[in-house]
């Protein structure tokens, strides 16, 4: 960080990360009634990641959220999503069938509601973890053959 | 008798949740050797997924075949009617047996060839793509639901590309071909959700069954007609119908030699299952504008392959590039089959897709335990590794033959049912022309043979080393299986005739 170079451009970032974070949040639990969603909310989140890593450069994100963290989340996040699906299916209903979930009858809703935000949140966890770590490869990526020997 | 005893001993819940079983265990082990610190336990996960989904494909097929009607309905999360199905007969189960049979092999082996040409630090990665591929492509084969086969095309499409670029680290031409199979197989996979998406248009449904049930009053519409073109041309792309193939050779040529094995026995088979399923099932090949493509479009490309792509085979230098230029041409044979549209071509297309699977799966194990030993894979490199390495060049050898369609080879009894059909179609001079590119066949074929057990060998200090016995057990399964279906052909060919008559939604199990 030499000088006040680009001053503005890190305290505005600053503010706004942990505004995003939180908008991520909003979109993520509002998902269930507006419009919005976990998928939303996961580009959202990953988007705080990468302004990050632009103003205050790679290295620092990455040390702040390695790139095997990202990555575990995002497979984290696919075995949520199917684990559910299991559950439901231990608990005696077919595959991703929420109104099994805790065994309820017809008129029960809280299946419902538990597996729809728990699919979402892995949805989240997928999303979010998956972007990153393209991000990372992306602007991690070093060049294996070096201009001048072209 | 096998599937009886499977079926008793078997519980409740897998009987009731087989078909979803089959692609959500691989689906599930997937991200979880992602997160796996070894690559050897990776590697034990891996075949514990593929053993699962072999088990659940066999209980399946048992199913289909004990209920009457024969097929299994399976709504995901109960939502009857406005959810996605999970929708087996005879046709799928028959491919989902063929895919999780090969993906086990495939995973058995797995671990001498990927120690030798994957980095050590990126096997669990590479096993837990191999698995979401392999769970993407039973998806396709379990599916219902036509935008859910969009979908399970492009998860086993996306872990695809990624397996292989690994070819990378041994051949920098891997990322070229993968970058082109990334955008032929992208486009095929456009084409057909743009297909599907005139037909949702057109009906306002995505259930193939449904599909199925309200397309015939809407023959004559035309955006019914544009979507069929769309998928078929989508569904060619991804089966390599020439002359859609050019992706094929070379990401079949520079890929890690486990990943092509794996990739001939069972991506395009898939992709094959799936315009199968779209031409007979959903459409019906009554349609006048469905005819004039069995005749003018699919009979034309599927002969050009076989004579063309045979052609081009003899003239390859590398022994993969060659054998996957082969897979074009026996591609070829299957849409010939197909083309006939009577349950006797169907019948005949579908058990070569079978064989095909077990010869190209033994040929490229073979040659993917020469690469671990002696890394060249030219015909040049070849020469005299059957005094080297004798029981894998066996292997190799009635495998070649079996592709050729020697008698008492699988390859020659599909052949020879393809023949019958095409005589009973009145097409004798394509019959011809099968034979013709069978010759063909033998040129190249014997092109290696030759260099393999007649040559001396090209650096004579090689000494005899022999593949591993992790490679040689499936190795011998599958060219024995290439033997034993070839004198006694009523399993596969049952399989065939059953999936046929399924697919043209005729009575399969009275």
């Amino acid at each position: 960080m030499k000088g006040d170079h680009h001053m503005i451009l890190r305290v505005i970032a600053k503010c706004l990360i942990p505004l995003i974070v939180i908008y991520a949040f909003y979109v993520q639990f509002h998902g269930e009634v507006s419009a919005g969603g976990a998928f939303q909310a996961g580009v959202v989140l990953a988007v705080a990641l990468i302004l990050n890593a632009l103003v205050f450069g790679l290295t620092a994100t990455m040390r702040a959220v390695p790139p095997w963290f990202t990555r575990s989340l995002s497979a984290l996040g696919v075995i949520i999503y199917a684990g559910v699906g299991v559950w439901a299916m231990l608990k005696g209903g077919d595959y991703l069938e929420y109104q099994a979930l805790f065994g309820e009858g017809p008129g029960g809703h809280d299946g419902q509601h538990a597996g729809i935000i728990i699919i979402e949140l892995g949805v989240l966890f997928a999303v979010s973890g998956a972007l990153t770590t393209i991000f990372y490869a992306l602007a991690g990526r070093v060049a294996e053959i070096r201009d001048e020997d072209w | 008798m096998i599937l009886e005893s499977l079926l008793v001993s078997a519980p409740d819940w897998a009987i009731r949740h087989a078909p979803v079983l089959i692609p959500v265990v691989p689906l599930i082990m997937a991200p979880m050797l992602a997160l796996s610190p070894s690559g050897r336990l990776s590697w034990i996960l891996s075949m514990v997924a593929t053993a699962a989904s072999f088990y659940f494909a066999l209980l399946t097929l048992g199913i289909v075949q004990s209920t009457p009607g024969g097929i299994i309905e399976y709504w995901i999360g109960n939502w009857y009617l406005i959810g996605i199905e999970f929708r087996v007969d005879a046709l799928n189960a028959m491919i989902l047996l063929l895919v999780s049979g090969m993906g086990f092999l495939a995973s058995v082996f797995a671990w001498p060839t990927i120690v030798a040409e994957v980095e050590k630090q990126k096997i669990s990665l590479f096993l837990s793509a191999f698995l979401l591929c392999f769970a993407g492509l039973c998806g396709v084969a379990a599916t219902g639901d036509a935008f859910n086969l969009f979908v399970f095309i492009e998860i086993s499409s996306l872990a695809t590309y990624v397996l292989v670029a690994m070819g990378a680290s041994r051949d920098r031409r891997a990322l070229t071909s993968a970058f082109d199979y990334l955008i032929m197989g992208t486009l095929g996979a456009s084409f057909y959700i743009i297909g599907v998406g005139f037909l949702y248009a057109a009906t306002g449904t995505l259930n193939m069954a449904e599909l199925a049930a309200q397309l015939p009053a809407l023959s004559g519409n035309r955006s019914v007609q544009v979507g069929f073109a769309f998928i078929i041309v989508g569904l060619g792309l991804k089966a390599a119908m020439w002359p859609l193939h050019q992706w094929l050779p070379n990401a079949y040529g520079y890929s890690p030699s486990f990943v092509t094995m794996f990739l001939a026995a069972t991506a395009t088979k898939v992709a094959l299952y799936a315009m199968i399923r779209w031409l007979f099932t959903i459409f019906n090949p009554e349609f006048p504008f469905e005819q004039a493509i069995f005749t003018f479009v699919l009979a034309p490309l599927g002969i050009a392959a076989m004579v063309v792509c045979s052609f081009q085979a003899v003239f390859q230098t590398d022994v993969r590039r060659m054998l996957a230029y082969s897979s074009v041409a026996q591609v070829g044979y299957m849409i010939l089959g197909i083309s006939i549209a009577t349950t006797d071509g169907v019948s005949a297309g579908l058990l070569h897709l079978f064989n095909h699977a077990l010869m190209k799966g033994a040929l490229f194990m073979a040659i993917a335990g020469i690469c671990i030993n002696y890394k060249g894979t030219t015909i040049r490199d070849f020469a005299g590794l059957g005094r080297s390495a004798p029981l894998t060049m066996a292997a190799f050898a009635i495998a070649g033959l079996s592709l050729i369609g020697v008698p008492l080879t699988a390859g020659f009894i599909s052949k020879l049912q393809l023949g019958y059909a095409l005589f009973e179609h009145g097409w004798w001079w394509a019959v011809l022309l099968v034979v013709f590119s069978s010759f063909l066949a033998v040129f190249y074929i014997g092109r290696i043979l030759q260099s393999v057990f007649f040559l001396p060998p090209a650096n004579p200090r090689k000494s005899r080393k022999e593949a591993p016995l992790l490679l040689l057990v499936p190795l011998w399964i599958l060219a024995l299986a290439n033997i034993y279906f070839g004198i006694d052909a009523s399993f596969p060919a049952g399989l065939a005739r059953d999936g046929a008559v399924a697919a043209l939604g005729l009575e399969a199990f009275p």
